[in-house]
């Protein structure tokens, strides 16, 4: 612990509350700040998903009543089916997992904590502008929140447009919630892009002394291309959302044919930032899973330069395949060629990355912790997900799957069990790194089976609903796709539960689990700079930078 | 061993700024939300005029740490680095709007779509004569870019502070004719901002444009006071450096707007 006795220095810390969590400019407490409100915004958006799997637990609309929603069916009152609830439902459950709960989970929050330790800096290039990140997404989530409980289409709260807000649709809608959502969208990539220019900076500025960008550990470099990602994708979503936002006040007519507008423009703007996205929420869980793999295996990392540019590789592919999504709008073939290719040559770096983390783990000496059954959660299901993209990049195997709950399916593998795999399995490793205190291995391991059984026994069966041509975003279906969508709800139920048991764990933990202050609680093979650090760390960290026999263990690359 | 530090980044003491920016974003944007559904403009001017207040205090606050000597080599790099990124994230906001005028000039929308296009300028639209006011606004344009860049040779190369001055109130007075000639166009359009695509493309993308000369101003204009008050040395002078590269983003910008939007699309 020579080490922690170097960078640990014991000061006292005589912040008080407001001051340290209302006006923080220190990256270590932004970082909790955005883990937090991300679960409990995590919470209100699963808590969505619970109802929707309620109503389509069986043919039939039972719950969502224009007579008032239910929680409890009732066959001897009347019910008439309200649509519009069902669409708001959905609305908000992608518009917060996407921008309000994964992003600021795994970029935000990791990324904050972790990266500038990783690197050695004592805290972001821009420490105040990191608050104004926090801030601002704690205004987008306020506004996100706001729009689902005022006035909007049908007479009804809240918009029923679905998360991509494809007009007309979205420039229909009555009411203020559509405005107030295009806003919350508005202030979240502000945020984003604010915490991109920061993270950037940092990356390229702070580094510790000898720290060449190729010696970056894997996480580090995952969280800075995400950074470009963010920056150069959400500046032209909040164009295409500008234009909604006049189509739908100020009579313009981009999206509106009537007026010489075109509504595929918005799907193609929406889409180049849309599918950037994807990347931006699964990137940096790469990151972690790497680290997490390596620990657990006892082995670095394999291939770690391969592992680098399959990064960079998959962040710029990611801005040219956006109308893989668009396939059905009525595209040149020539068009939809080109996109089916680069979408499949994705696969080539994603494949780098799995078989080096396969390779990582063979020969090694695997320990099945908590933090590593995630990971192996992670690898099987993110490469299922993977698998169903292949398929879905066809434009002609598009034809039958498009919109249907195949798509559900593959999207959900790759981020329900791929990103939140990720952010549980960062959540179990670094538990103890930030708060001193170590959390049950039962309850870790029970949280992990409770919901690598749930998800997939809620998502496996919706590929069998989608090649049954079960269509999404509809509140009923007939009674020939009763059978999975009655298991598919099971599932939702208990990765609800096992959600909520998460939630105790934390707070048990937080009150009455075992004190763990020891730097690193894992293995040599946790050895990137946070592991040298006392825990949880000290407001201050690295005043004195690191020198490079802390960090660099291996030979050059 | 408290606060010892061996580097050169700076650390912050916790600041209210970040939190009172984003309360009044909150208010202004709920209250641009009201405003448009018929409840009056208050509730948005009052958030609009919290955020100027935001901008203005902690703006002069960083200006305080760099009197105080914060801003040490390492930090100004990392200062450069972030003000480009931040020009960078504007360049790809106005893709956005390039893209939605591309695509209506090359791919006209008309009953006949797909299959046939429509024609561009929209029928019965009737464009700006380029070779009049906007080549005369181009020209007023690169010239105030121009005088920011002999005002920053002045400084840098010469550390003759009075041209300094003059290059920099030049430039500023030149960004306000442009203001004005633009708003001055904009009274004598001949279609409208509702209901045409043309309009549509035109106003929001040279009015962002304007949007951004007005920002560019006034930053220049805050440079020029600070110059008054003996602030930039020929060695540091970041803030007047940040001022001139917006500066010229601004222009590169209008250059294209006026090359596509004026003189290819007109």
């Amino acid at each position: 612990m020579a080490d922690a006795a170097i960078h640990g220095h014991e000061h006292e810390d005589n912040r008080g509350f407001f001051t340290r969590w209302f006006m923080s400019t220190n990256h270590k407490d932004i970082g909790l700040l955005y883990l937090v409100v991300s679960a409990l915004v995590g919470f209100i958006s699963v808590t969505l998903t619970v109802y929707m799997r309620l109503e389509l637990m069986h043919p039939g609309v039972q719950y969502m009543c224009l007579e008032g929603a239910r929680f409890i069916a009732d066959a001897s009152a009347d019910c008439t089916p309200n649509g519009h609830l069902w669409n708001v439902m959905i609305t908000y459950h992608g518009v917060l997992m996407m921008f309000f709960v994964v992003i600021p989970a795994l970029f935000g929050g990791f990324g904050n904590y972790f990266m500038p330790l990783q690197i050695g800096a004592p805290d972001m290039a821009f420490p105040r502008m990191n608050n104004l990140s926090f801030w601002l997404y704690v205004a987008g989530t306020s506004l996100g929140i706001a729009s689902m409980l005022t006035p909007g289409g049908n007479d009804q709260l809240g918009s029923g447009v679905g998360w991509v807000l494809y007009p007309p649709l979205s420039t229909s809608e009555g009411g203020m919630s559509m405005d107030l959502a295009i806003f919350a969208v508005h202030v979240s990539g502000a945020s984003s892009i604010l915490g991109a220019i920061n993270m950037i900076t940092t990356f390229l500025n702070m580094r510790a002394p000898g720290m060449t960008l190729f010696k970056v550990p894997l996480f580090s470099w995952s969280i800075f291309v995400t950074s470009w990602l963010i920056l150069l994708s959400l500046p032209v979503l909040a164009g295409a959302i500008t234009m909604l936002l006049t189509d739908r006040n100020f009579g313009t007519t981009f999206f509106d044919p009537a007026g010489g507008g075109d509504p595929i423009l918005y799907q193609h703007i929406l889409w180049f930032f849309g599918h950037p996205e994807v990347y931006i929420i699964v990137l940096p869980g790469f990151g972690i899973i790497s680290h997490v793999i390596s620990t657990f295996s006892r082995k670095p990392v394999f291939g770690y330069l391969p592992m680098v540019w399959a990064i960079i590789a998959i962040g710029v592919l990611g801005f040219v395949v956006w109308a893989h999504h668009m396939y059905t709008v009525g595209m040149s073939l020539t068009q939809q060629s080109y996109f089916m290719l680069a979408t499949m040559v994705i696969a080539v770096p994603t494949g780098v990355k799995v078989f080096s983390w396969i390779a990582t783990m063979w020969g090694g000496s695997i320990e099945f912790k908590t933090p590593m059954l995630w990971a192996f959660g992670f690898l099987f299901l993110f490469t299922v997900g993977g698998v169903t993209g292949v398929v879905l990049s066809q434009a002609a195997v598009d034809r039958a799957y498009h919109d249907t709950y195949y798509v559900i399916a593959h999207f959900h593998y790759v981020m329900s069990l791929g990103a939140v795999f990720a952010i549980f399995a960062g959540v179990y490793y670094y538990f103890s790194k930030m708060t001193g205190r170590a959390y049950p291995e039962w309850a870790g391991k029970l949280h992990f089976w409770m919901m690598f059984i749930g998800a997939n026994v809620t998502f496996f069966p919706q590929h069998f609903l989608g090649r049954q041509g079960m269509p999404r975003r509809y509140i009923d279906y007939p009674e020939a796709f009763a059978y999975w969508n009655e298991i598919s709800s099971y599932g939702a139920f208990l990765s609800f539960a096992s959600f909520v048991f998460f939630i105790g764990i934390v707070v048990y933990t937080l009150l009455a689990g075992a004190r763990d202050t020891r730097a690193n609680p894992w293995n040599e093979y946790a050895d990137t700079l946070e592991w040298t650090l006392p825990s949880p760390p000290p407001e201050h960290t690295f005043e004195i930078l690191p020198k490079q026999e802390e960090w660099d263990k291996s030979h050059a690359h | 061993m408290a606060h010892v530090k061996n580097h050169d980044y700076h650390i912050l003491t916790p600041s209210v700024w970040p939190l009172l920016a984003s309360v009044f974003a909150f208010i202004m944007l709920f209250g641009a939300v009201l405003f448009f559904h018929d409840s009056g403009p208050w509730v948005m001017l009052i958030g609009f005029v919290g955020v100027l207040y935001v901008m203005f205090g902690w703006w002069a606050e960083t200006i305080k740490e760099n009197g105080a000597g914060d801003h040490t080599p390492v930090v100004l790099i990392g200062l450069r680095y972030g003000f480009i990124l931040f020009i960078t994230s504007e360049v790809m906001f106005f893709a956005a709007w390039f893209w939605s005028f591309f695509k209506h000039a090359m791919y006209p929308m008309g009953p006949m779509s797909p299959l046939q296009d429509a024609q561009w300028p929209p029928a019965g639209i009737e464009t700006f004569d380029p070779w009049h006011l906007p080549l005369i606004n181009t020209l007023i344009l690169l010239c105030s870019g121009a005088a920011a860049t002999w005002a920053h040779h002045a400084l840098a190369h010469e550390n003759n502070r009075r041209d300094l001055k003059n290059g920099l109130i030049l430039s500023v007075a030149l960004g306000l004719i442009f203001t004005v000639f633009q708003a001055y166009e904009y009274s004598h359009a001949a279609f409208g901002f509702s209901g045409n695509i043309y309009g549509a493309n035109f106003f929001m993308a040279t009015g962002f444009h304007g949007f951004h000369v007005i920002v560019g101003t006034i930053f220049l204009f805050i440079c020029y006071l600070r110059a008054r008050r003996g602030h930039f040395t020929q060695e540091s002078h970041l803030g007047f450096e940040a001022a001139a590269w917006y500066w010229h983003f601004v222009d590169v910008v209008w250059l294209f707007l006026f090359a596509a939007v004026y003189i290819w699309g007109g």
